[in-house]
């Protein structure tokens, strides 16, 4: 500070503004109040940093290579001579004594103030695990860590970097591009979940694999692992262990209030501060990422600019005040564009238009509440992040705009476009409107004059919307423009989130390899960000169909009793049933039933239709314990829960009865142990009768086997319930194991075409029982194909689940968070 | 559990996986159902569908919404309103999360105790 001492002198008659923090905030504060009233105050500015104020937000090109300091200097030395503005650099303020009005450094320098500005901006969180003060475990918030980061990648190896949110990312991509392996491991299941939704956070995570990271999400970090006395990995929560070089922490920024808060300043989780950045001293204010205002902090760069400018109005007696700010996101990686702006969590009221081109990878998503523009998250074309933004900042009404509003500002303020119809009436004939199969708009048109009155016509007579099926939209409006009101319905699509019927969902996922939820979404153009309590299960029906083993079954996605391996009632208490093989049980068995019902006070055991014990009234928290009693006695989860296969009801054939011609009980029993376990479209049901008598109903059931003295007749699609079907005679085979490869075979055939939530009886009706015997009796080899796929995917699926709970897995979904219980209440 | 103060801490952010619920009874009250939806939000409702008092924890949970697992009134995280043609409301108890931890407020968490 000697080269301002001089100034010092001339200048005593000012009024001394005294600035902790020579960041972007205090800089920049110190600009806007020169600039209103350059002669009014004699300014200081304390400094932790040993440098000159730069671009903060820049150190993510730094480190990528894509800058150099020099050029994210903001303020060089010339400025603070010039402005005679004294900095007093690598000294940072240690106390404030708003009594006497002055500053203490930590080298003793006493300095005092008239006014007093804190703009200690913030620190990084470091996450409370064992290692994280290691050497090789770094932040990312000024140039040290960068200089730190740059020695590290010099020496090539692995890089694990904790948190990925917009920090973490952008340092994984400076580390990647410098030739580090790099690792992000983030707590959440989406990265960026502040600024992104599950869809666009799925189109990133795809991006950045494909350059080479490896991103692990729903990961917890449980220690920063040690070597020679540095550092040398991570260990996750699930036992997982990450070599590391180097370890970067960006989980998170905390507003650095510890100054304030020793200085007596209130306090939240920043200084708070008015609409003029006032705190609750008259005398002190504050700035940037410290305060918190009107209950918001911000870790962003435009709410800065926006407190500067009321902090110097307030400063130069020009008040005008601040409040609040939008912010918008933009990540700063190269060749990746996403952008974010508001509220995009939805919400009452609000009404998402998702527009999705899988073929160019994008993602666009406007939420609107009250007809104006509240947020938007922008993926793979970000060119109308900023027009989005400005509408939002406006609050203007879109009405008016709002069915061309998603295709961005040229065509929207292309005008009379209140018709959706009307910007395709208004293409010309020549417009491509199905590029997979190159159908113009004349075409269609052409197609639809001719007699094609449905979009099922259409599609079968000129291609149009007949394969990926994006264009479905555009043909369906032709429709409507060109018959007026006389479309015929074709069918119906999966769910109000998808134009897609079922069929094509099922066909595409084969096709085109889709192997997770958010991929079939932006595949298939759901216009939902994360689906409907309807289509979410049966996406993870027909992934975990298609890819047996591969596919993790997403347990979010599943309705609550196939989460909880037992049957909700009407009391949110359980049913239990264990399975009872063919339904033969013994006294161990029955022991073990009696035990529990006891145990646990079950109010009712039921003999079900299926010929199993149901145990009624068993809370979620018991159930693990229950199943622990059951398993002890060697029974296993009997399925009663689940879109699968439920039971195998038998009589008791030729082994006691007089009538029997085969043994129906052994046979039920080795259909089970091959079925059991399998998830299905729907509940699926088999019965095994020794006679045609069929005293075990196999002509009502899904499955069944009606025995008779030359082999066995088999029978499908049957149903006892609101519709009672009796079975269709599939064939007649001659040895028990032809019976069981025709039933898997039959299952398979089920599995792999029907719709989730159909039984067997309305397929059957559907596709017509000459389809079904076709797919499994023309083709000599289809059966064993078929019953091969089967035997493959129940490789993955015959693990009892009440096992792994009983063990302790998943008690989050059986316990309790916590019990409140009131004072009052204990005292009582 | 520390009773005192307007907020309850109810305990980390990281005990309930995103997509889910968690329950917390109360005793002489309510039981509350504490949300965590898939983009990272929090809510805390008593855990009673307006319809037939089903557990709506057990529901399956989309945008900020969750399907009542007993005959599938969707209902808003937000409000408790159901959505829809259905009508009825589930009262909400304000949540807020604060360095990592879950907080209700005390007040709406002992409204249904009978001292």
């Amino acid at each position: 500070m000697n080269a301002a001492t001089g100034f010092h002198g001339a200048t005593q008659m000012k009024e001394r503004l005294v600035v902790i923090g020579n960041g972007m905030a205090g800089c920049r504060a110190v600009e806007e109040v020169l600039a209103r009233d350059p002669d009014r105050f004699a300014v200081t500015i304390f400094g932790a940093e040993p440098r000159v104020n730069y671009n903060r937000i820049m150190l993510s090109p730094v480190l990528a290579g894509e800058k150099t300091f020099d050029e994210i200097v903001i303020n060089g030395p010339d400025w603070y001579a010039g402005n005679g503005v004294t900095l007093v650099s690598g000294d940072p303020v240690v106390a404030i004594d708003t009594l006497t009005r002055t500053v203490t450094a930590r080298s003793g320098h006493v300095e005092p103030y008239d006014k007093l500005l804190i703009a200690t901006g913030s620190d990084p969180f470091i996450i409370p695990v064992p290692g994280n003060s290691l050497p090789g475990v770094v932040t990312f918030r000024d140039l040290d860590d960068v200089d730190k980061m740059l020695s590290a990648a010099e020496q090539g190896g692995d890089a694990v970097v904790i948190g990925g949110g917009l920090l973490g990312l952008e340092a994984a991509h400076g580390l990647s591009l410098r030739g580090m392996k790099v690792t992000v491991v983030h707590l959440m299941p989406t990265l960026m979940e502040r600024q992104l939704d599950e869809a666009a956070g799925w189109l990133l995570r795809q991006e950045l694999e494909r350059r080479g990271q490896t991103i692990l999400t729903g990961a917890n970090t449980k220690a920063i692992l040690e070597a020679d006395g540095r550092v040398a990995g991570v260990e996750l929560e699930d036992g997982t262990r990450l070599h590391a070089d180097i370890v970067v922490m960006a989980v998170g920024i905390r507003p650095a209030t510890a100054l304030a808060k020793a200085a007596g300043l209130a306090v939240e989780r920043g200084i708070l501060v008015d609409d003029h950045m006032v705190t609750s001293d008259p005398n002190v204010l504050a700035v940037g990422e410290c305060v918190q205002h009107r209950g918001a902090c911000y870790g962003l760069v435009a709410p800065l600019w926006d407190m500067c400018r009321s902090l110097a109005g307030y400063l130069t007696d020009a008040p005008q005040g601040y409040e609040g700010s939008a912010t918008s996101t933009k990540l700063k990686v190269s060749g990746i564009d996403l952008f974010s702006a508001g509220d995009f969590s939805g919400g009452d009221g609000a009404q998402d238009i998702v527009m999705r081109d899988a073929a160019r990878g994008v993602y666009k998503r406007v939420v609107l509440r009250d007809n104006k523009v509240v947020g938007a998250v922008l993926y793979g074309d970000t060119a109308d992040g900023n027009w989005y933004f400005d509408l939002l900042k406006k609050g203007e009404d879109v009405s008016p705009i709002r069915e061309a509003l998603i295709f961005g500002q040229a065509f929207a303020s292309g005008g009379a476009l209140s018709d959706p119809n009307a910007a395709v009436a208004a293409l010309p004939d020549d417009a491509e409107i199905c590029g997979c199969n190159g159908v113009s708009k004349g075409q269609v048109v052409g197609c639809i004059n001719a007699g094609a009155h449905s979009l099922d016509a259409v599609r079968s007579q000129c291609k149009a919307s007949a394969s990926c099926g994006s264009c479905t939209g555009l043909v369906e409006k032709l429709l409507a423009i060109t018959l007026g009101g006389e479309v015929e319905s074709g069918p119906k699509p999966m769910c109000k989130c998808t134009s897609f019927t079922h069929d094509d969902v099922r066909r595409n996922v084969v096709d085109k390899g889709l192997k997770a939820i958010p991929q079939v979404m932006q595949e298939l153009h759901w216009t939902t960000p994360d689906g409907c309590s309807s289509c979410r299960p049966a996406l993870n029906y027909y992934l975990l169909c298609a890819w047996p083993g591969e596919y993790v079954d997403d347990q979010q996605s599943r309705f609550v009793n196939e989460r909880l391996h037992a049957n909700i009632q009407k009391d949110g208490t359980y049913s239990v049933v264990p399975r009872m093989w063919g339904g033969l049980t013994n006294p161990r068995e029955l022991r073990a039933i009696a035990d529990v019902v006891e145990k646990y006070n079950a109010p009712m055991v039921k003999v079900t239709g299926g010929q199993r014990l149901d145990i009624f009234g068993i809370r979620k928290e018991d159930l693990p314990a229950v199943w622990a009693d059951l398993n002890a006695a060697g029974m296993v989860s009997g399925h009663a829960y689940g879109k699968s296969l439920r039971t195998v009801k038998t009589c008791v054939g030729s082994e006691w009865c007089r009538f029997g011609t085969q043994d129906s009980t052994g046979l039920g029993v080795k259909i089970e142990r091959m079925t059991w376990g399998s998830w299905m479209p729907h509940k699926f049901k088999i019965a095994v009768s020794g006679c045609p008598r069929n005293c075990a109903e196999a002509t009502i059931k899904d499955f069944g086997v009606v025995c008779v003295d030359s082999g066995y007749e088999l029978h499908i699609g049957g149903n006892g319930g609101i519709h009672v079907r009796a079975t269709d005679l599939l064939t007649k085979v001659a040895t028990e194991e032809e019976a069981m490869t025709m039933c898997a075979a039959f299952i398979q055939l089920y599995r792999e075409d029907a719709h989730y939530l159909e039984r067997t009886a309305p397929w059957v009706e559907r596709k017509g029982v000459d389809w079904v015997r076709a797919q499994l009796l023309d083709d000599p080899d289809a059966v064993g194909r078929l019953a091969r796929r089967f035997h493959y995917s129940q490789r993955f699926s015959q693990d009892d689940p009440w096992a792994a709970r009983a063990a302790g897995e998943r008690r989050d979904l059986h316990a309790h968070l916590a019990e409140v219980r009131p004072l009052q209440l204990e005292n009582a | 559990m520390m009773l005192t103060g307007k907020w309850l801490d109810i305990g980390p952010t990281t005990q309930i996986e995103p997509g889910t619920a968690r329950t917390l009874p109360v005793a002489g009250g309510e039981e509350i159902a504490v949300f965590h939806t898939m983009r990272g939000e929090f809510y805390a409702l008593v855990n009673k569908c307006p319809h037939k008092a089903g557990p709506l924890s057990q529901g399956i949970v989309h945008g900020d919404t969750v399907s009542c697992p007993l005959h599938n009134w969707r209902i808003s995280l937000r409000t408790g309103e159901a959505q829809g043609d259905d009508k009825g409301c589930t009262p909400t108890i304000p949540l807020k999360v604060d360095g990592g931890r879950l907080f209700l407020l005390r007040d709406a968490v002992m409204a249904g105790v009978v001292a």
